[in-house]
């Protein structure tokens, strides 16, 4: 059967339950499809089809018991910073590119019980510390939307095997906007939850106040149905938050009458892409056609959140990745002289240019006389970037920004500066320090036909609230439908 | 300059990285551009502030002191650099 890798989850979960098409057949086009487009893509560092198979003919003995799940049968992509047991696990990263993990992230284990089908692992800047899926030391991943573009990062494999339509849908993490970034830079739907909501343990860990795993989807009732699967309380962690876990794909109701969205002025800065603008000022006239109340609120602190960000994410990093000594996993140096030396070495020659810098740097904010001019200050920082999302959110229920300040950028176009590179994430990084969830959706294109990213944003734990608005936008624009030049119908299978 | 190449040196021991002349000289430059963009942080008055570390108010999350299965020996040895079938093998730590 042609024609089924376009489709989002739920049209193929519907397939499946009508049994108009087998879940072995939804994998055989999978693999098919990315076998005739990842190899201008790149978006796959190590493909499952063995696992595939198993899981796929599984889902199709589960249908016929009648026993099906919204996401049984469907494929699902994997960033390679979620470890799954017995397959590679790599980050991106030289230390880890033989690293076959002995345990399955809870997210994994929770789609696998789902009956979801896993295609594979997708590329990612080493570790996620990237804005461009650039930083990955095996390959470049390219944007289905222009090949000579940037996909975003870091989880642009998960993005552009989505956009692709190499599996309907896809894990990823996001730190400081790395779901959200690439799914913006791909046209398709990310989401970043409320820090705790869905499980960190065996996401490999890079900023752990920070980071938070998500869907990448082509909708946005897809990225609520992974949600439901994969949130709650887990005893693996402790920082996953036991708070009842509500049905984000009831909440699509279609209805905003009434709801009320701000418009953070300090999002509106100079500078910024004309086109990005024009198509988020279009987005919030829509929400207001349908009945939203549209309000001006202020987030003062904005201004500050990259320079906090980029002082408390590297400390964690530079702390977490101290795990990599090259003794009981990971890479090695080859004839150390002695222990200090096969620590040095192993970690010079595992790790990236982008990971040293973060690690050097994280080191140095930590380091003895200047923890409370750099650590103490951020974090200080922090709570005021937290207390002004909860001033805002006094008024209104959900506040609406463009994801990133530009559409994709040009492969090589920022790698020779890191701080231009930090500052494309300057839109999303606030909501990481405020543990808060945000979603980024298609408002648009660029006149280079390059797809643009609405952000919204809501309270904590309130994602029904914010996956209702982005539905009622998505479902009154057309955006999300368009496809990206290798996807079209007739290219490929 | 807010750092210098004896800070970076100093920094790079700590990490347990071993940088070679070309990536000290260069990481000294890019660190002292990104901290130069961070100082904007010092115009901000944050005496009275607190830290905020987390912003999931969790400490000391227990559970209950049930034995449970570990890791198989062979599956934990399964990834390491080196091993001896019962051991992690690493060079010689005391002289």
């Amino acid at each position: 059967m042609s024609g089924l890798t376009h489709l989002t989850a739920h049209a193929l979960s519907d397939l499946l339950r009508k049994k108009e098409v087998k879940a072995v057949e939804i994998l055989d086009a999978a693999f098919s499809r990315i076998r005739a487009v990842d190899p201008a893509i790149r978006a796959f560092l190590t493909l499952m089809e063995e696992t595939a198979r198993k899981q796929a003919a599984s889902a199709d003995e589960r249908i016929a018991r009648g026993q099906a799940g919204p996401l049984t049968g469907i494929p699902v992509a994997l960033k390679d910073n979620l470890c799954t047991r017995g397959t590679r696990t790599t980050c991106a990263s030289r230390i880890l590119g033989n690293f076959v993990p002995p345990y399955d992230a809870t997210v994994v284990s929770a789609l696998d019980k789902a009956g979801a089908v896993f295609v594979g692992k997708t590329n990612l800047d080493e570790f996620a510390m990237g804005s461009s899926t650039e930083n990955s030391a095996f390959q470049i991943t390219r944007n289905p939307w222009d090949t000579e573009r940037i996909p975003g990062g870091s989880s642009g494999g998960s993005a552009a095997a989505v956009s692709a339509d190499m599996c309907a849908v896809a894990l990823g993490s996001d730190t400081g906007g790395s779901i959200r970034q690439p799914a913006a830079c791909c046209g398709i739907v990310g989401l970043k939850p409320t820090y705790g909501r869905v499980s960190r343990y065996g996401l490999v860990a890079f900023a752990s106040s920070l980071d938070q795993i998500g869907p990448l989807a082509k909708d946005v009732r897809d990225a609520a149905l992974i949600l439901d699967a994969i949130s709650g309380k887990d005893p693996a962690d402790s920082t996953s938050a036991d708070i009842p876990v509500p049905s984000h794909a009831a909440a699509l109701t279609g209805d905003v009458r009434g709801l009320r969205i701000g418009i953070p002025k300090e999002y509106f800065i100079s500078g910024m892409d004309p086109e990005v603008e024009k198509a988020v000022r279009d987005a919030v006239d829509v929400l207001r056609r349908l009945g939203a109340d549209i309000r001006e609120v202020s987030l003062p602190y904005t201004p500050y959140a990259v320079a906090v960000y980029y002082i408390l994410a590297t400390s964690e990093a530079s702390s977490n990745l101290a795990r990599y000594d090259g003794v009981k996993y990971a890479y090695r140096a080859g004839r150390p002289s002695d222990l200090l030396d096969m620590y040095m070495k192993s970690r010079a020659e595992g790790f990236g240019a982008e990971v040293k810098r973060r690690i050097m740097l994280g080191t140095y904010a930590l380091s003895a006389g200047y923890y409370d001019a750099y650590y103490r200050k951020g974090q200080q920082v922090r709570t005021l970037i937290k207390q002004d999302f909860d001033r805002a959110f006094e008024n209104v229920d959900v506040i609406a920004t463009p994801t990133a300040p530009t559409p994709a950028f040009k492969v090589g176009e920022k790698t020779a500066d890191p701080l231009q590179m930090y500052l494309s994430d300057i839109f999303t990084i606030s909501v990481n320090l405020a543990g808060i969830p945000g979603i980024s959706l298609p408002c648009g294109f660029s006149s280079g036909n390059l797809p643009i990213g609405l952000q919204l944003l809501s309270k904590a734990f309130d994602e029904p609230t914010l996956l209702r608005a982005a539905h009622a936008y998505e479902q009154s624009t057309e955006w999300h439908k368009a496809k990206p030049p290798c996807a079209k119908e007739g290219a490929g299978p | 300059m807010k750092i210098t190449r004896k800070e970076v040196d100093h920094a790079a021991r700590l990490a347990r990285l071993a940088l070679t002349e070309e990536e000290a000289g260069q990481t000294t430059e890019q660190l002292d551009k990104i901290l130069e963009y961070v100082a904007q942080l010092s115009e901000l008055d944050t005496k009275d502030v607190e830290p905020t570390s987390h912003v999931i108010p969790v400490s000391n999350v227990m559970r209950d002191d049930i034995a449970r299965p570990s890791l198989p020996r062979e599956e934990a040895l399964a990834n390491a650099p080196d091993a001896d079938g019962e051991f992690f093998r690493v060079p010689k730590i005391i002289e």
